[in-house]
């Protein structure tokens, strides 16, 4: 290991400015030498985890991804991209990557349009803001699998109450988790309950930030109405923290896992197979071990791709301030 | 009439229309939960009967929460979840902070490569790492126990991140103080350090109990035992393998799994929505 930077920069400082001896060692040498040994100590143990509990799977999945191996067998070969191949050929793989990418269409829009209107409407008043926040955001905390085993229950064709209300009102019913037209916009709207709240706490935020005097400005312009207040100053301003929540909010859509799960595990026919649940059910239940570590390589990438985005729209966002 | 009171009458039916949006929202936010607790307190006979009232003609509450307790081990996996949820903060927070402390505050070489490995961690998904920590935990000997539940997770690079976030805001003078009154630099994380943050830690503290406690797809992958399934993964063996579509206790099972955190952030709202939301959103 070489020696640290802080440590050798103040001996030698130290060394010259007195002119001492090789010897002789002086205090802020060895005090820069004793907080350099104890940054070691200190963030050592969590950086052993960090190595071995995240750098080195990653590693090993691009890795794994190149080869045939399946779990269990006890040899495996090279095979290279013919994973990414076979992946990419593959109904099922590719119904998974359509389906998703529908889910993330329904979500983000949904979620950004809802949690933007409740975050304006708590806003423009001043009673019982809290109480409302509450309850918008309970879905985001609330444990996925026992809400979703509710909503089978609220969907259910004969006894749930969506089709009892459907049916009051005079609209069709139907059998929503097994019809293939319907699973995922269902889903997705499923998604977009979970989720409202968190987008609304983020615009609310947002909005806060921005400053008063802006709205009298407005005023002095011209801009009597809310409406005119909204287009000329809360909505330009809310710009970056909406790009931000478009992002993150597709970043979870993009982990949806559970719900499917528990409600449809895929079905009808591939009709709700989603990403992740491709990625679990291909190297956990088919144990295709080689297969479905190409699968998180693809996974990762699109998460890597809104994550990159993210940050240059955030460092641009730096650069209007 | 005045300019000034149309206006007000406009503000008022504003203020009105605010309230009726906001209680229809919500309402349909809700519904979800109360049909929960709803059929939770319904007879079977009454639950296939379908009707849309709230409270059961029969209440059938005490039969439905008693299945739901004795037919399944709810309680344990309740416990289960407590418990690995608990070993998990604490281990986090006994690797985390002496972590961030000297990304904060300290300056040795490699330092900003450690930062760079936490940013890293800070943005890979859990579920990419799952498939390499399921062989692992299959080599250490360990899968289907309490440690394969716990040990992907001792380390977190967000709570890394957020108590650096936190200890680059204590002025250094504090540290230098504690320095000169003979205190190690692990007594000053200890010490001086974690205590002054206690905000950022109870926000770390609801991000990951909440997390961890709500996962699926880990213990999923990592353990088959019904002794040693967390709330959610048992929940969904109960309704795989006993109840179907017995709502009556499923509901109840559910209402339970649910109800501690409900609670708690009913509780302590502000604290969940910063812990939540990744420190973005400061109330």
């Amino acid at each position: 290991m070489s020696e640290p930077r802080a440590f050798s920069t103040a001996c030698h400082r130290s060394l010259t400015r007195r002119g001492a001896s090789f010897l002789a060692v002086s205090p802020a040498c060895r005090q820069a030498f004793v907080v350099a040994f104890a940054g070691y100590g200190l963030a050592g143990p969590a950086v052993f985890f960090l190595l071995v509990l995240f750098l080195l799977p990653v590693v090993g999945v691009f890795f794994i991804a190149l080869t045939d191996w399946q779990l269990g067998a006890g040899s495996f070969s090279f095979v290279f991209l013919a994973n990414y191949r076979e992946a990419f050929a593959d109904p099922t793989f590719r119904a998974s990557l359509a389906n998703t990418a529908v889910y993330v269409l329904i979500v983000v829009p949904g979620t950004l349009f809802g949690g933007l209107t409740v975050a304006l409407l708590i806003e423009s008043g001043k009673s019982c803001r809290s109480f409302y926040r509450a309850i918008h955001f309970l879905p985001f905390m609330a444990t996925v699998t026992a809400m979703a085993i509710v909503w089978e229950a609220l969907l259910h064709p004969t006894i749930g109450l969506v089709n009892q209300i459907f049916a009051a009102v005079g609209l069709s019913t139907a059998n929503w988790l097994r019809n293939e037209n319907t699973v995922v916009p269902v889903l997705g709207t499923i998604g977009i309950w979970q989720n409202l709240g968190y987008a609304m706490v983020l615009f609310l935020a947002g909005l806060k930030s921005i400053p008063r005097d802006l709205y009298d400005a407005a005023d002095v312009d011209g801009a009597d109405l809310w409406i005119d207040r909204l287009r000329t100053v809360t909505l330009p301003l809310l710009g970056p923290v909406s790009m931000f929540v478009v992002i993150v909010v597709a970043l979870r859509a993009l982990e949806c896992f559970d719900a499917v799960k528990v409600l449809t595990q895929g079905g009808p026919g591939n009709a709700s197979e989603v990403l992740l649940y491709t990625l679990y059910r291909e190297s956990f239940e088919y144990l295709r071990t080689g297969y479905g570590a190409a699968l998180a390589v693809i996974f990762l990438a699109m998460v890597g791709i809104l994550t990159l985005i993210n940050a240059l729209v955030m460092d641009r966002k730096v650069h209007y301030q | 009439m005045s300019a000034a009171t149309s206006v007000n009458r406009l503000s008022l039916l504003a203020g009105i229309l605010r309230h009726v949006v906001l209680l229809v929202t919500g309402a349909l936010i809700l519904v979800p939960f109360l049909w929960m607790i709803s059929l939770s307190i319904k007879a079977p006979g009454e639950i296939f009967h379908a009707s849309f009232s709230f409270w059961p003609v029969q209440f059938y509450g005490i039969e439905n929460y008693k299945k739901a307790l004795t037919e399944t081990p709810l309680l344990r996996y309740m416990g289960n979840g407590l418990m690995v949820c608990g070993l998990i903060l604490a281990l986090q927070i006994l690797l985390c902070a002496p972590c961030a402390y000297a990304l904060a505050k300290l300056r040795f070489f490699g330092r900003d490569l450690i930062f760079g490995l936490v940013l890293a961690g800070l943005i890979l998904p859990h579920q990419v790492l799952s498939l390499p920590l399921f062989i692992f935990g299959y080599k250490l000997a360990i899968l289907n126990t309490y440690s394969a539940l716990i040990l992907p997770y001792v380390v977190s690079p967000f709570g890394i991140f957020l108590l650096r976030q936190f200890f680059k805001t204590i002025p250094d003078d504090v540290v230098h103080a504690a320095r000169l009154d003979g205190l190690s630099e692990f007594a000053i994380v200890w010490k001086v350090m974690v205590p002054m943050a206690l905000p950022a830690l109870i926000a770390f503290a609801i991000f990951s109990v909440v997390g961890h406690w709500n996962d699926l797809f880990w213990p999923l992958i990592a353990v088959r035992d019904l002794s040693l399934m967390p709330p959610p993964l048992g929940i969904l063996v109960f309704k795989n393998e006993e109840a179907g579509s017995d709502y009556g206790p499923l509901m109840a099972a559910s209402t339970l799994v649910v109800l501690p955190l409900t609670i708690a952030f009913l509780a302590a709202q502000r604290w969940f929505v910063e812990g939540l939301t990744g420190g973005a959103v400061k109330q």
